[in-house]
């Protein structure tokens, strides 16, 4: 993209790197220089490098049979589905844990349904326990972005491949698979390395240690800023190795947006379609509609502040939103491999790290608590980036390659070319882009636990104090509160960028 | 109409200095999250407080040792509360604080009381809670617990929470090998949160049927939420205690109302405010002053407590003997 200045695009990179890395220096400031690691740190990073890696391979794996079904099939709902389907990845973790163990718990609802069938009860703390919840979250992501891969594969593929007999499969489908898992299987084990609660309440014990866990304990506990610091780094090198792998890959063209019309296809397996989308629907959504109804009661327990945060927690997202998009926006347009790496590092960040670092730089300057909201949304926006940027840059490219020439023989340029070509070919992705922001920022904690807000709590902050001070019921009450918030922006966005679009 | 211009003009003169005088007159507490909530002991002591000195109390939320390491001599702190005692040396080691300069003879600890910084307004035993519906004969000592494997038990993570740290110092008073005791006990912990608060949720959605949290937790249970059902099992070897401390900081601007608060931490109005409001026992209050609910808790025989430089000494080979054992 040459025909644009590239200066916006490094302005962004540059702000996001700093924003992460100047946190990191400050903690190794303070810290005097890098610690070094305790032999019980590499059994840590043993253990989340092998987790993400089978959580990254389990979730594509079982989303390559829901995209199929979803890319062959037509039926009425079935936009709706795709919705619901991508909602786990916007559940607050800790939100999500409680429905998983609704459902998969000792006194859950499969356990309860094992049962009066003789079974023995299935445990669901462990490793396995990790894995599954990080498929739980992360299958959804899984399966858009292979669907997008199915979707590119032009109709008429399909017809002469029928019409030859020839095998769809082995032709068509496993070379387009080829060029897909790669993109999706490193931005999944990116996002499951930095996994701190989902490990350590699902893990069961000691066994399952991240290194996330490691920093909380040397930042929190210890106070050895040294040790955190030289983990940190490596998850930096770490998520460095991932960001290449990722631009090596040949990425899926679109992240959220065009989920046109299914492919009339001749081969069958409706039944077969029909039983993996069921089974993909109860696994994803019984946690869900679990946290609802045991969540329902508990609004009539809420505390009066807790309107308070959710208006809080509410324009900290829309906040965050309008950054990341500021950010996510230049840098896909403009951002080179420097922009590529700016743009996933804060996947593989510890927000811890990030969240004392900040303390450290903002504390000379100002009380620090009196800055806590405008550093969450910070924070929440740099967290927010990586999704945003994934959903933009595939549909730039894709602008670019079916209209740049033309544009170019009208001598678009700069600010005109912005405005006629490209913006209107991304509402939708900007729309998704700005949901996912938003959800994900009003259901994130971050680090605002870190800046001592007193009446300034959000949301998360808030269902963390009620269960501190006993009060669960009025925690799920909080908690069902939290998911209808960021749902409901997610929505409300998302559907905004597809009315634009049409 | 001038005089009014005039009148304005002289507020707006005077209004910084009048600002700045009451700010003088402003205590900053350091409190964790729970204690200052609105269902916590705060607002009730801030009021009170408040009522007292003519002053402005207000509180800084979070997890105050950590925040104090970070913050160091420049905090904003004149005081600090909710000090964990297993994280004492921490807190001390900054060398913020200045002597408490109470009385320690108003303290109604079970263990004598004498450090001079730190100044205990709470305290209870830590215990293994369990349902009385699903546990009908509940382990009477340590060693039946870890010898039982009927029992499914959620803990918190000793390198993660300060309850978590107190157990593994529990063990390893209590047991010679406490790694083997934690390799013996590794196969009822169903699991290990990383706070208290996430154990304790389990518990009551029933996924397990103990869970390490406080003696003083079934009162919580009876006297706010009306269940009858969960209890505390009392082990014969004693309990490991937590007490809680308040300190004040040295570079205080106020020093005399630090002092006042200092001193207000063991007035029976202050500690009259803990048990139903903190969930726990009060440091300075005789026991037939306490709620019934209180009152009528089963008291371990025997106290186990680590002073701070033990329970620095032992931290790393306890918290090493919890990973080695359970990841045997």
């Amino acid at each position: 993209m040459r025909r644009l200045a590239g200066w916006p695009g490094a302005a962004a990179s540059g702000l996001v790197l700093a924003l992460v890395l100047a946190p990191l220096g400050a903690v190794l400031w303070r810290a005097g220089g890098a610690g070094w690691p305790e032999p019980a740190d590499w059994a840590a990073l043993r253990f989340t490098l092998w987790q993400a890696a089978l959580s990254a391979l389990l979730s594509a794996a079982l989303a390559i049979p829901v995209a199929r079904a979803l890319a062959r099939r037509r039926f009425p709902g079935r936009d709706l589905l795709v919705l619901v389907l991508g909602a786990p990845f916007i559940l607050p973790v800790i939100v999500a844990i409680l429905g998983l163990i609704a459902v998969f718990g000792r006194s859950g609802l499969l356990n309860a349904a094992l049962g009066p069938l003789g079974l023995p009860p299935l445990p669901i703390y462990g490793w396995h326990g990790v894995v599954l919840a990080h498929v739980f979250f992360n299958m959804p992501l899984a399966v858009r972005l292979i669907l997008q891969g199915w979707l590119a594969i032009p109709a008429e593929r399909f017809r002469l491949a029928a019409s030859l007999n020839a095998p769809v499969w082995r032709l068509l489908e496993v070379p387009m698979l080829a060029r897909v898992l790669p993109g999706t299987l490193a931005v999944i084990f990116l996002i499951c390395l930095t996994s701190f609660a989902v490990a350590l309440t699902l893990g069961g014990g000691p066994r399952a240690t991240t290194v996330e866990l490691a920093i909380y304990q040397a930042l929190r506990f210890d106070v050895d800023f040294g040790r955190a610091v030289t983990l940190a780094l490596i998850q930096v090198a770490l998520c460095a190795s991932g960001a290449a792998l990722v631009q090596r890959a040949r990425l899926p063209d679109a992240f959220g947006a065009g989920l046109g019309r299914s492919v009339q296809r001749w081969d069958g397996g409706h039944v077969l379609d029909a039983l993996v989308l069921g089974l993909a629907m109860l696994f994803l959504l019984s946690p869900m509609t679990m946290i609802a109804w045991r969540g329902a009661p508990g609004l009539l327990h809420l505390p009066p502040e807790v309107w308070g945060a959710a208006l809080r927690s509410l324009l900290v997202a829309l906040a965050a939103t309008a950054l990341t998009l500021a950010l996510a926006l230049p840098i896909a347009l403009w951002g080179r491999s420097l922009g590529t790496f700016a743009a996933l590092l804060p996947l593989a960040t510890s927000g811890l790290v990030t969240g004392t670092g900040l303390f450290l730089l903002v504390h000379p300057l100002i009380a620090p608590r009196l800055v806590a909201l405008p550093v969450t949304v910070l924070v929440n926006a740099a967290m927010a980036l990586p999704f945003a940027w994934r959903a933009l840059a595939p549909a730039i490219e894709a602008a670019e390659a079916g209209h740049g020439r033309l544009a170019d023989s009208m001598g678009l340029r700069g600010w005109t070319r912005l405005r006629w070509l490209l913006l209107p070919a991304l509402a939708r992705p900007l729309g998704f882009a700005a949901g996912l922001a938003a959800a994900l920022s009003a259901g994130d904690l971050g680090v605002i636990a870190l800046f001592a807000a007193g009446d300034q709590a959000t949301l998360p902050l808030m269902m963390a104090r009620l269960m501190q001070a006993y009060r669960m019921e009025a925690a799920a009450g909080a908690a069902l509160l939290l998911i209808a918030l960021s749902l409901g922006l997610f929505w409300l966005f998302d559907k905004g960028g597809r009315r634009a679009a049409a | 109409m001038h005089r009014t211009i005039a009148g304005l003009a002289l507020g707006l003169i005077a209004g910084p200095a009048l600002a700045q005088d009451s700010a003088s007159q402003t205590l900053t507490v350091y409190a964790p999250d729970y204690f200052a909530f609105e269902s916590g002991p705060g607002p009730a002591i801030k009021q009170a407080f408040e009522a007292e000195c003519g002053c402005t109390l207000d509180y800084v939320l979070g997890e105050v040792v950590p925040q104090i390491l970070l913050e160091g001599d420049r905090t904003e702190a004149d005081i600090v509360i909710g000090i964990d005692s297993t994280q004492a040396a921490q807190a001390r080691g900054t060398g913020l604080f200045a002597p408490h300069g109470v009385d320690a003879a108003a303290l109604t600890l079970p263990i004598g009381w004498e450090d001079e910084t730190f100044l205990p307004f709470d305290w209870s035993y830590l215990a293994f809670v369990y349902d009385t519906e699903a546990v009908d004969n509940p382990p009477t000592s340590f060693a039946e617990l870890i010898a039982r494997d009927d029992l499914s038990i959620a803990i918190q993570d000793p390198r993660s929470s300060v309850s978590g740290l107190s157990l593994a110092l529990w063990m390893d008073t209590v047991f010679d090998d406490a790694e083997q005791a934690w390799a013996d006990l590794a196969p009822q912990i169903v699991t290990v949160t990383p706070g208290w608060s996430e154990s304790y949720g389990l518990f009551l959605d029933g996924e397990v049927d103990m869970v390490l949290s406080y003696t003083t937790s079934p009162a919580y249970q009876r006297m706010a939420e009306n269940d009858d059902t969960v209890a505390a099992a009392i082990f014969d070897e004693g309990h490991y205690m937590t007490i809680e401390l308040a300190a004040q900081v040295a570079g205080t601007d106020n020093p005399e109302l630090a002092q006042q608060f200092m001193d207000f931490i063991v007035t029976p109005q202050f500690q009259s405010m803990i048990p139903t409001a903190n969930w726990s026992y009060p440091a300075a209050l005789p026991r037939e002053d306490w709620p019934e609910g209180f009152r009528e808790l089963p008291i371990p025989d025997s106290a186990i407590w680590h002073d701070e430089e033990t329970a620095a000494e032992r931290r790393d080979p306890a918290i090493e003997a919890f990973r080695s054992g359970m990841t045997r």
